[in-house]
């Protein structure tokens, strides 16, 4: 390094400001901006703070709020595409009426309930409100030929979370084999227990009918 | 409704072409145009992990005796056979009587031969 370097630019034209530098005076400096990021003139710091948190709880309560009505089964089926094929089947099923009196109902099954994974799966679900405008299901006969591909799509997303739905209430820490008849607790020892299988891979079908099986493992 | 018997123990057939009852529940099993519940254990090739029974022959031929390669779409309904059960007491009595009591009736108990 030589003397030269280390002093130079105080001698020489002032240098030319880096691009990300530039860009960001630039940004700086227009008028919302400039107008944002200026300390408050006439509101106390009191009404900003607590001005802040109180909106704070309001849109994060509201957003809450909203999210949880999306996630009943009353919502679901208020479309009709729901009410009259998966929730139609549903009914009659175990998991609609049974000797203990617990409901599952659509989200049960069909968001996880941990926060993160459920606004994932919130936004794979408006796919669902598309299909809804477009009408991609708008007729029974629609909804039976697209039947195999909406089913393989559960398949699989339960199959990638090992059944994660299924175990919110089944699960294998507290599932008591003994009570089980012979058949169903060997089956669960061999595949459940030694994690060869999920809930899903035999499980198949159980809350609605089933499309065509054909070329389904364990199915022919 | 009755409870089903869920067992699993296999039932002596009452005459030898009779249909094997179903030991087992059998609710909420598919069995339509789209799927066969019973033959993800009864077919062949599931029989080894289920160690459930195989479907008999008579399942692989249509009814002109061409034995196929797998069930024969008249043997698909199974349940137009094959039956769970029930402890439901039967409404009317039943006189059946197996046929060993006529073929062989002095080797039954309370037969000829015990009078």
């Amino acid at each position: 390094m030589s003397t030269a370097d280390a002093t130079g630019g105080t001698a020489g034209p002032a240098p030319r400001q880096g691009r990300i530098r530039r860009a960001w005076r630039w940004f700086r400096n227009r008028p919302l901006i400039r107008t944002a990021l200026a300390p408050a003139g006439t509101l106390s710091l009191a009404f900003l703070t607590l001005g802040g948190f109180l909106m704070g709880v309001v849109f994060w309560g509201g957003f809450n709020t909203a999210l949880e009505a999306t996630n009943t089964t009353a919502f679901c089926v208020s479309c009709h595409e729901m009410r009259t094929n998966v929730y139609e089947e549903l009914q009659g099923t175990i998991h609609f009426t049974n000797r203990s009196g617990v409901r599952a109902g659509c989200p049960d099954c069909h968001v996880p309930h941990e926060w993160t994974r459920k606004i994932a799966r919130k936004m794979q679900a408006s796919k669902e409100v598309w299909g809804h405008i477009f009408g991609s299901i708008a007729t029974r006969d629609a909804f039976l030929d697209m039947r195999r591909h909406l089913a393989e799509s559960e398949w699989a997303r339960m199959k990638a979370n090992d059944s994660l739905e299924c175990r919110n209430c089944h699960s294998t820490v507290s599932m008591d084999l003994s009570r089980q008849n012979p058949r169903a607790a060997n089956a669960h020892e061999r595949f459940l227990f030694t994690n060869e299988r999920t809930c899903i891979d035999c499980h198949k079908g159980i809350a609605h009918r089933l499309p065509d099986m054909s070329g389904v493992p364990g199915w022919q | 409704m009755q409870r089903a018997i869920t067992n699993d123990v296999r039932v002596r057939r009452n005459y030898p072409d009779q249909p094997p009852v179903i030991p087992h529940a059998i609710e909420g099993y598919a069995l339509d145009l789209n799927a066969n519940k019973c033959m993800s254990c009864h077919a062949r090739r599931f029989t080894e992990q289920s160690q459930a029974p195989m479907i008999s022959v008579t399942h692989y031929q249509d009814r002109e005796g061409n034995t196929l390669g797998g069930l024969a779409p008249r043997r698909y309904a199974c349940l137009a056979c094959h039956v769970p059960q029930t402890e439901a007491r039967p409404l009317v009595e039943n006189r059946f009587q197996d046929m060993d009591a006529l073929t062989e009736p002095e080797r039954q108990p309370g037969g000829r031969s015990n009078r």
